[in-house]
């Protein structure tokens, strides 16, 4: 099958994949190593220039780096290049790293606040049209095109999946359903009555439809669901296996960050074996989140992040946080990009508490701002009913055990009050004896998180 | 005639105070007095102990945090108005007190969770009081 669509220059043609998916821009998602290498280098310098010529923020950096933008020659060449991390993105709020004049920005995303201001990014005209296209590939990969009916079951406003897939969607040709998410039983009832073929949404809510499915009498031969495109949220391969069984299609999961545009900056295919990086489009690297220095290829890692052709708001070695590795490993699909695994956790593990980004690094900033507490605490997150409950047990040494209640009770209500100012959450302080904590060889478990069953 | 109190903090888990006796019995150390206060998930139990800094470090090697403070041990006549007369000479000179418990070991009074079962268990290898004993104690 072979189908044309769109005039646009990034507008791509259908072509079979050697797995059942699709390329859907095969020129470049199959390039040889040394063709993407080239057009790596080539667009970076691009986008190194554009954010030198009107980024104040990276004039500075790049300045006191001592770089050309275009000195960069190659691969080595990039580990000089500095790091940009989200504080850049929260202290230059809302536009201050916009690479285009305010009248060439059409589209502005912004995920929810952590600690005040929201991280904003910006698109021009043409990122939108690269952004369709990248969910094109995505989606593509997955064996859809026109004649499809993707139902789009990810929110649709400010976060970044609802537009994102709901634009790629149209790009690509098959039919979109904006139904964003929630209701679920409307949900069923148009996923049936409309025969989709193709369900986008976060995996916990798949895991919502496919119980609400069986709880409704629908049996999975009454959804012609052939291929789901699930991320926003970290899902393990148990997961994968649970939502293939109740739906009856195939789970891919997809990656991307607000940062980055969204959703399109890996997407895997029917190998599920890993996420092609759009590597055309995104030059990624693994670095050691402590030392910074590039890990060798198949090492767990930070992903680190370099936008090579958006222009709204390039970013420099954006330190995602998210930890993974990534494999050059020829992929029996076809695609040449290199594949990153599933995230196995964030070098910061964002908790959402009744709503509330929390950093367990906030706690911890906390906790140790206080003389008296051993660096050793746990922050324990659990559900009460519909209530999300954060514990923080810390260990009562001989600084803190004051020989009355009254002193202890005192303590932990200083505690409670110290993190309830920089969290805005409620948080019970638990005082548990010396060494009943338990000890990591290794990296610490700081968070429990009961409310993940999976 | 200050006396040395031995603190230990605990966290409310069952058979947790029972590690504490044990080691102390072990070490030949007798507890001639005690108390603990209760909360939802740790309390303070407070000794009187012949050789309270041998006590402290037996516990604080077993991982315990203790605390030693001075308290002081008052011999109350066993009659009406013998502890009133005690607290009305403090409270003249305004000393407040933060707490206070009794020392004499031979009857101790607990208050526990399945009350019948213990009373069951215990019955037999203690002598349990009556509630008739108890008021003419």
């Amino acid at each position: 099958m072979s189908v044309t669509t769109g005039t646009g220059a990034g507008a791509g043609r259908l072509v079979a994949d050697k797995v059942g998916g699709q390329y859907w821009q095969r020129e470049a998602e199959t390039l040889s190593t040394g063709e993407l290498g080239e057009l790596q280098m080539a667009r970076l310098r691009a986008t190194l220039q554009l954010a030198y010529d009107n980024v104040p923020f990276y004039r500075r950096k790049l300045d006191e780096a001592g770089i050309r933008p275009d000195a960069v020659r190659c691969h080595g060449d990039v580990q000089d290049l500095p790091f940009t991390t989200k504080g850049d993105l929260r202290d230059h709020y809302p536009f201050g790293l916009f690479a285009l004049p305010r009248t060439e920005v059409v589209r502005v995303h912004a995920s929810s606040g952590t600690t005040g201001n929201p991280t904003v990014v910006g698109y021009s005209r043409g990122d939108l049209e690269l952004w369709g296209d990248l969910i094109a590939r995505t989606l593509a990969a997955g064996g859809i095109g026109p004649g499809d009916l993707l139902q789009n079951a990810y929110g649709y406003g400010l976060f970044t999946g609802g537009l994102g897939l709901h634009f790629g969607g149209e790009r690509l040709g098959c039919t979109v359903l904006p139904i964003s998410g929630g209701n679920t039983e409307r949900q069923l009832k148009l996923m049936r009555d409309f025969g989709a073929t193709a369900l986008a949404c976060t995996p916990s809510y798949a895991l919502h439809l496919a119980e609400a499915a069986r709880d409704h009498g629908y049996a999975p031969a009454d959804l012609p669901l052939r291929v789901g495109f699930f991320g926003a949220e970290p899902w393990t391969n148990e997961v994968r296996q649970q939502i293939e069984q109740a739906l009856g299609l195939d789970a891919l999961d997809i990656y991307g960050l607000s940062e980055m545009g969204g959703p399109g900056v890996a997407f895997e295919c029917l190998c599920k074996d890993g996420m092609h990086v759009n590597e055309d489009h995104y030059l990624v690297e693994i670095i050691d989140p402590h030392t910074l220095a590039n890990v060798p290829e198949g090492e767990v890692g930070e992903l680190v992040v370099t936008t090579l052709t958006r222009r709204a708001q390039p970013l420099i070695r954006y330190r995602t946080r998210d930890l993974c590795s990534l494999s050059y490993e020829p992929c029996a699909c076809g695609r040449t990009f290199a594949r990153m695994s599933k995230p196995v956790g964030r070098t910061d593990d964002m908790l959402i508490i009744r709503g509330v980004n929390v950093f367990p690094s906030q706690i911890e900033e906390v906790l140790m701002s206080i003389p008296e507490i051993e660096p050793h605490y746990q922050i324990v997150v659990d559900r009460q009913g519909y209530l999300d409950v954060v514990e923080v047990w810390i260990e009562v040494g001989e600084d803190i055990f004051g020989e009355t209640m009254g002193q202890l009770e005192k303590f932990e209500r200083m505690v409670q009050q110290r993190l309830y100012s920089v969290l805005n959450i409620q948080v019970k302080v638990r005082l548990k004896e010396p060494r009943t904590i338990a000890r990591s060889e290794g990296k610490a478990v700081r968070v429990i998180d009961r409310r993940r069953k999976a | 005639m200050k006396v040395t109190q031995l603190t230990v903090f605990l966290e409310n888990r069952s058979g947790r105070l029972a590690e504490v006796t044990d080691i102390l019995g072990k070490a030949g150390i007798n507890i001639r007095g005690f108390s603990t206060t209760e909360a939802a998930e740790y309390g303070i139990l407070r000794l009187i102990v012949p050789e309270p800094e041998k006590a402290r470090d037996l516990l604080n090697k077993e991982g315990f945090t203790t605390h030693l403070t001075e308290v002081v041990c008052v011999a109350v006549p066993d009659e009406p108005g013998g502890l009133a007369r005690v607290l009305d000479v403090l409270a003249e000179q305004e000393i407040s007190v933060d707490y206070m418990y009794s020392i004499s070991l031979q009857n101790i009074c607990f208050a526990l969770r399945d009350i019948d079962r213990a009373v069951e268990l215990l019955k037999g290898r203690v002598r349990l009081l009556s509630d008739e004993e108890v008021r003419k104690l």
